[in-house]
């Protein structure tokens, strides 16, 4: 019999995470001498109070969609891939590469071979990581650390020494043609005398987020891979014994794990900057690891959390702009997020579980 | 004679960034022995930079900055020590979120505390670790080759620079001479040995995980008051990974370790002095460099050139029933 409904598990405890976190965020607020309650409701506002403020939320959720999957794949075969930021840099240099050299007719086209770009490129970094946890044992945390790092100094000469255009300082790529940009929110969306998310940077990448969720819930409880995957993760001795190759399956979920931390490219790169800027991925493959673990690695938790953090980061830029709050708050919940719902989980998890083992014995 | 006087000064330089290094590789490198993973060194070292310097340019003091770093990094110690042994939580997943809280609580009370955009006010007299010149440095600094050697590269550096590579013989004693370092090397490869002996596997790993504060937050001191005058964002630039990579390039031992330290600290010293290196013909660009470490630790997990192999209980929870 388990110890306490399943219900508890995928929702009281998440929520209880997230109440300490922000008890503690609120602490913070309080000793650097601005008001708690206040601060909610300027971020409230500013990113949930307009279109415009919508607009910037659901952007950086679909950027958190993409890397929280990418971190939950992994969590489902029991793999941790830290390396989501340094793939995700990747992806974007697929993505930079497809729509600078072809002269794409028409941004559907594009949006397809950018699909592609990006995920082989994601895949493709994440590849050695795994082919070295699979076949030589070397630590997956460890090496897509250090995959983040090269792919750092890789961005960076690629964008310094050969991508950017003769005679420009910025260390960028030139502007992708207008034939590849993908429509936002703005044009889809307003009418001629009602304009929504005007200036905001959302577009249709947000669709492809929340399809890139439903085929990862296909895939891992619809699919006999996604059972394979499970089952590796559940116990690697019992995966075995059912003929299950262990050098496959982490290969497997490490190559889509990557695919999918480097589609987040399409967003933040063909969809908002139109081309490819240094540190264009802001930390966003870290805060993937904080959207799948309050997500509890389900795609729908995932998209749900994504939007939280999407509204947190919207609202703590907000929060910079009108108190003297810095934007870094938001990385003190993010890293308090991290802590309560991963590593603090048997903190928050065992007194629950007295509660309601001693509540069962009361209704016998 | 131009070549010898560069090469002194891209070792003196080496020495400097190998500091830092240095401290946090033999922080983790306690930690990992007695089995507890720690990717947080680098958050450890910024808060404790941050600290450092803070309560240095209020104070004046860099002696009592250095025991705010210290204090701040054992505090965060004592979080990872909270979650990954107490309550036997994921070590990896601990680590990501102390990185995170030092990385936002630094520029959020910097900019609370001094409103300059997340750094400390700059240091200078009291409140930085002074270089300290060795007897006689000026009277042989004309000796050739010695001279140079003994005044520019070994005397005028900070006091944190000796203690750093003291610390190196003195762990090694303290790993493979006392009874604490046996205990502390069993625990982490065995805990359930040392807890059939009687001796606290909670206890040893809290202890090794102070110790990894406390050097951290040395670390950190070094990095915002002694190699620089004060604090600025994101000041540790990976340090705390690059620590890491060296502990595993070093297949954790503590002289092993001083080495790789050295090597990624001259890796470091010459991107900074160089930029690009032209070979007679082929360039090596700065970012090969900068990446060097990080591909050598790669390749040394793959265990194409010797094998790394981590302490054997390394990132498991010690659950006494099972």
């Amino acid at each position: 019999m388990e110890k306490m409904p399943k219900w508890a598990d995928v929702v009281l405890i998440p929520l209880i995470s997230l109440l300490l976190a922000t008890i503690l965020s609120a602490i913070v607020i309080l000793a650097i001498g601005e008001d708690p309650i206040e601060a909610v409701n300027l971020m409230v506002t500013g990113a949930l109070g307009s279109t415009y403020g919508w607009g910037y939320t659901l952007y950086y959720a679909t950027n958190f969609i993409f890397t929280g999957l990418a971190v939950a794949v992994a969590f489902h075969a029991r793999l941790f891939n830290i390396g989501g930021e340094g793939q995700a840099m990747l992806g974007g240099l697929g993505v930079a590469i497809v729509c600078l050299s072809v002269p794409w007719p028409h941004w559907t086209i594009a949006l397809l071979a950018a699909c592609g770009a990006s995920m082989l490129f994601g895949a493709a970094w994440a590849a050695i990581p795994a082919y070295l946890q699979a076949k030589r044992g070397s630590h997956i945390v460890i090496t897509t650390i250090m995959f983040n790092f090269i792919a750092a100094a890789l961005l960076n000469y690629m964008l310094v020494n050969v991508m950017k255009p003769s005679g420009s300082q910025d260390p960028a790529t030139a502007r992708f043609p207008e034939a590849v940009h993908l429509p936002s929110f703005q044009s889809l969306f307003s009418t001629a005398d009602n304009v929504v998310f005007r200036g905001a940077p959302v577009n249709i990448t947000f669709f492809i987020a929340i399809l890139a969720c439903f085929a990862v819930w296909a895939l891992i409880w619809r699919t006999r891979l996604g059972y394979e995957i499970r089952a590796y993760g559940f116990s690697e001795t019992g995966a075995v014994y059912a003929g299950i190759s262990p050098v496959r399956i982490t290969i497997i979920a490490m190559l889509i794990s990557g695919a999918l931390a480097g589609m987040m490219a399409i967003n933040n790169v063909m969809g908002e900057a139109e081309r490819l800027v240094l540190n264009s991925t802001e930390n966003a493959g870290f805060i993937g690891i904080a959207v799948a673990l309050m997500g509890r690695s389900h795609p729908f938790g995932v998209f749900l959390a994504a939007l939280l953090f999407g509204f947190l980061y919207q609202g703590g830029a907000e929060l910079a702009l009108w108190t003297q709050i810095p934007r870094d708050l938001i990385v003190i919940v993010q890293g308090l997020v991290i802590l309560f719902t991963g590593a603090l989980d048997n903190m928050v998890r065992a007194p629950l579980e007295k509660l309601f083992i001693s509540l069962r014995k009361e209704a016998k | 004679m131009e070549f010898f006087v560069t090469l002194i000064q891209v070792l003196d330089s080496t020495i400097r960034l190998a500091t830092p290094l240095l401290l946090a590789c033999l922080a983790g490198l306690y930690s990992e022995r007695a089995g507890i993973f720690d990717i947080g060194l680098e958050g450890k070292m910024l808060i404790a930079a941050f600290f450092s310097a803070a309560v240095a340019a209020v104070t004046g003091s860099v002696w009592l900055g250095l025991l705010a770093g210290i204090a701040a990094s054992l505090v965060l110690s004592a979080v990872h020590g909270l979650a990954s042994i107490t309550f036997r939580g994921n070590q990896l997943i601990s680590g990501v979120a102390i990185n995170f809280l030092a990385s936002g609580l630094t520029v959020l009370i910097a900019q609370s505390w001094f409103k300059q955009g997340g750094r400390t006010p700059s240091l200078f007299g009291g409140g930085r670790f002074e270089p300290i010149e060795f007897p006689f440095a000026d009277a042989v600094s004309d000796v050739p080759l010695i001279g140079p050697i003994y005044s520019e590269l070994l005397s005028g550096h900070s006091i944190l620079v000796y203690v750093a590579f003291l610390f190196v013989p003195l762990t090694w004693w303290i790993l493979y001479r006392t009874r604490f370092g046996l205990r502390l090397r069993a625990v982490g490869e065995n805990p359930a040995a040392v807890d059939t002996a009687g001796v606290s596997v909670v206890g040893l790993r809290f202890a090794a995980v102070g110790i990894c504060g406390i050097l951290c937050g040395i670390a950190g001191a070094y990095l915002a008051t002694a190699l620089q005058a004060g604090f600025v964002k994101e000041m540790t630039a990976g340090r705390g990974f690059i620590a890491l990579a060296a502990l595993i390039f070093a297949k954790w031992r503590p002289w092993h370790a001083m080495w790789a330290c050295l090597l990624f600290g001259l890796l470091q010293a010459i991107a900074l002095r160089f930029q690009n290196i032209d070979l007679g013909g082929v360039v090596i660009p700065v970012q090969v460099m900068d990446a060097l470490p990080y591909i050598l630790t790669v390749v040394i997990l793959a265990g194409f050139v010797g094998k790394a192999i981590p302490p054997r209980a390394g990132g498991e929870p010690y659950v006494k029933e099972r």
